[in-house]
C-alpha cells in the first residue's frame, strides 16, 4: 500500500495524543494550573493535529463534513465521530480542572473510555480489509492500542508503566509480523485471482494499461517489502525495545525519558511507514506481483 | 445509508465470455468515451501526451498466459471492471454515504456530491474496480451506463452498457441476473459461469464464462537441428576461433 505521509502522521500522532488523553483522562499527571494546561495544549495538538493532517490526502474535502453521517455501517466515519466527541468531552474536563480546580473524575474516566475507542476505531479502519490479510487479523487493533496507551504513559511522565507497555508493545510488533507474513503468504495466486488455474499456470501476458493508475500507485506499492527485514528490526528497536529497556533500567528523570519519547516516536514513525509500504493488497495479483 | 439493501429487486450485471474476447479493448475504449461525455464528472487523464501519461478508467483488459506441463499456452483476455457485488465492501466502508448499491437493480454507484476522495472504498475492493479521478477527486466506477439502460432519448438496442454495445466479438452479455430465466442466467448455467475470488465473500454479480477446453496438438516443440556445426560452417567456425 501507499504509505501516504498524512496517513502515517495521522495515524502516530493522533494515536499518541489520543493515548495521552486516555491517561489524562484518569488524572494522570497528577498536575494542576498551567502545568495541566500545557499537557492538554499537547495532547490537543498531537490528536486534533493528527486528525487535520488525515485530511490532507483527500480527494474532495468540501464533503468532509458529510464523513460523521454513516456510523452505523463505516469505521472510518465512527473513527470521526468519536474523535470529535472524544476531544469535545476533554475540552469541558481541561475547562473544569484548570479554571475551577474541579476534579471531574467521572467525565474524565469516560472520556478515557471515548479515546481508547477512537484508537479503535481508527485500527479497525485497516483491519476490516479482507483485501489486505496482513492488516486483516485480530492483533492490529492491540498493536495500534499498545502504541497510543505506551506512548501515552510516556508523555504523561508515568516512566515505568510506560516501559512495561513498551515492552509488551515489542512483543506485540513482532507477532504481529509473524502472523502478517503467514496471512499474506496465503494470498493465493495469479491462478486463484482470475478463476484459471485449472488452465495451467497462469502468467501476465500483458497488462491492461502500460502506464500506471491510481490502482496500481496507491495498492501495488512493493518499494517497502525490499528492505522490510531490516526496517523491521529498526521499528522494534527504537519504537519499542530501547525506550522500555532505558525506562525500566534506569532511574526516572526528564532526560531519560526525553531520549525514550525520542526513540519511541522516531521508531513508531517508522513502523507506521513500514505497515503501510509492505502490505500487500490481494489485487496485486491481477498484475503479478 | 450506506448500508447495503437486504435485497435488490433485479441483480444488472454483465457476463464475459473468455473464450470470446479477443482483448481488443473497443470496450474500454467506449466506456471511456461514454463516461467521459455523459454522467459524473469526465474521466480525467494526466500528462495524456507526455513522457508520464495516467488516466482513470472504468474498464480495463488484462491479457494472461495459461499453460499445463509441456502443452502449448492458451491466451486469455480478461476485461474487468466493477462486478456490482451483493455483499459490495466498497459501500460499508463509505464514510459519507456516497457510496451505494440501488435497492432496485443492484447497482453500485457513487454520488459524486457527497464523495471525499478519501479512497477507502478502492481499498477495500478486491478487483482494482474502483480509480480515484485525479482532476475531479472524486471515486470513479463503473456504473453499468445507468445513464443508457433506462434511456428512452435511445433506440433500443442502444440500451445497454457502451462496452456491451461496443464489442465486436460478442463477448460482452447484459441482464438480470438475479432472474434464472433471463438470458443472461441461462448463459451462466449453461457455460459454467464463475466468480471472482469468492473466497472474499462479496458475491459478484458479473460473471466470467471460462474458457472452453481446447484440444492440443500431438507435436513436440522444434529440435534444434544445428548444435554443432559441421563441413564448410564448422570450419568457419573454428577459423574465426582462432583469429
Amino acid at each position: 500500500m501507499h504509505p501516504a505521509p498524512s496517513v502515517i502522521i495521522f495515524t502516530t500522532f493522533s494515536g499518541l495524543g489520543f493515548g495521552l488523553l486516555a491517561w489524562m483522562g484518569l488524572g494522570i499527571p497528577d498536575v494542576g494550573g498551567m502545568t495541566l494546561f500545557a499537557f492538554f495544549v499537547i495532547a490537543y495538538v498531537l490528536a486534533a493535529g493528527g486528525l487535520l493532517a488525515s485530511t490532507f490526502h483527500l480527494g474532495n474535502k468540501k464533503n468532509a463534513i458529510y464523513a460523521f453521517s454513516q456510523w452505523r455501517t463505516s469505521w472510518l466515519s465512527r473513527e470521526g465521530v468519536a474523535a470529535v466527541a472524544t476531544l469535545l468531552l476533554f475540552g469541558l474536563v481541561a475547562l473544569a480542572r484548570i479554571f475551577l480546580g474541579a476534579e471531574m473524575a467521572f467525565s474524565g474516566a469516560i472520556g478515557s473510555v471515548f479515546a481508547l475507542i477512537t484508537v479503535f476505531t481508527t485500527s479497525m479502519i485497516y483491519t476490516q480489509l479482507k483485501t489486505i490479510s496482513r492488516w486483516n487479523q485480530p492483533l492490529t487493533p492491540i498493536l495500534f492500542l499498545l502504541h497510543a496507551i505506551g506512548g501515552g504513559a510516556l508523555l504523561a511522565g508515568e516512566a515505568k508503566i510506560a516501559g512495561v507497555l513498551l515492552a509488551a508493545l515489542a512483543v506485540v510488533m513482532w507477532l504481529h509480523w509473524q502472523q502478517g507474513d503467514a496471512r499474506a503468504a496465503k494470498r493465493g495466486t495469479l491462478g486463484d485471482a482470475t478463476g484459471l488455474g485449472h488452465l495451467g499456470e497462469v502468467r501476465m501476458f500483458e497488462s491492461g494499461h502500460t502506464a500506471r493508475n491510481y490502482v496500481l500507485d496507491e495498492m501495488v506499492y512493493r518499494v517497502g517489502r525490499k528492505h522490510a527485514q531490516k526496517l523491521r528490526l529498526i521499528a522494534l528497536g527504537l519504537a519499542a525495545v530501547l525506550p522500555a529497556a532505558i525506562l525500566l533500567l534506569t532511574p526516572a528523570g526528564h532526560v531519560t525519558a526525553f531520549i525514550a519519547l525520542a526513540l519511541h516516536i522516531a521508531g513508531a514513525i517508522i513502523g507506521r511507514w513500514l505497515f503501510f509500504a509492505e502490505a500487500e493488497h490481494v489485487v496485486g495479483l491481477y498484475y503479478g506481483k | 445509508m450506506t448500508a447495503l439493501p437486504a435485497k435488490t429487486d433485479m441483480k444488472l450485471g454483465l457476463v464475459i465470455d473468455l473464450d470470446t474476447c479477443v482483448g481488443c479493448h473497443g470496450c474500454v475504449t467506449a466506456c471511456k468515451g461514454w463516461n467521459t461525455q455523459n454522467y459524473g464528472a469526465p474521466l480525467s487523464d494526466q500528462d495524456a501526451y507526455g513522457a508520464d501519461p495516467s488516466g482513470t478508467f472504468l474498464n480495463r483488459v488484462f491479457s494472461y498466459e495459461a499453460q499445463q506441463e509441456g502443452c502449448a499456452s492458451q491466451t486469455v483476455h480478461m476485461p474487468r471492471s466493477c462486478l456490482h457485488c451483493e455483499d459490495a465492501p466498497c459501500v460499508t466502508v463509505c464514510p459519507t454515504g456516497a457510496s451505494y448499491k440501488r435497492e432496485e437493480d443492484g447497482i453500485v454507484l457513487v454520488d459524486e456530491d457527497r464523495c471525499i476522495g478519501c479512497g477507502l472504498c478502492a481499498w477495500s475492493c478486491p478487483y482494482g474496480a474502483r480509480e480515484l479521478d485525479r482532476e475531479a477527486g472524486i471515486m470513479k466506477k463503473c456504473t453499468l451506463c445507468v445513464d443508457r439502460i433506462y434511456n428512452e432519448n435511445l433506440p433500443e438496442e442502444d440500451r445497454v452498457p457502451a462496452c456491451v454495445r461496443t464489442c465486436p466479438s460478442g463477448a460482452r452479455h447484459f441482464g438480470d441476473l438475479g432472474d434464472p430465466e433471463s438470458d443472461v442466467s441461462k448463459l451462466v448455467a449453461d457455460r459454467g459461469g464463475f466468480d471472482l475470488m469468492p473466497d472474499l465473500g462479496t458475491k459478484p454479480v458479473n460473471k466470467y464464462l471460462p474458457p472452453r477446453p481446447k484440444d492440443q496438438l500431438d507435436t513436440t516443440p522444434l529440435n534444434t537441428v544445428a548444435d554443432e556445426p559441421k563441413g564448410f560452417l564448422g570450419w568457419l567456425d573454428k577459423a574465426l576461433d582462432k583469429l
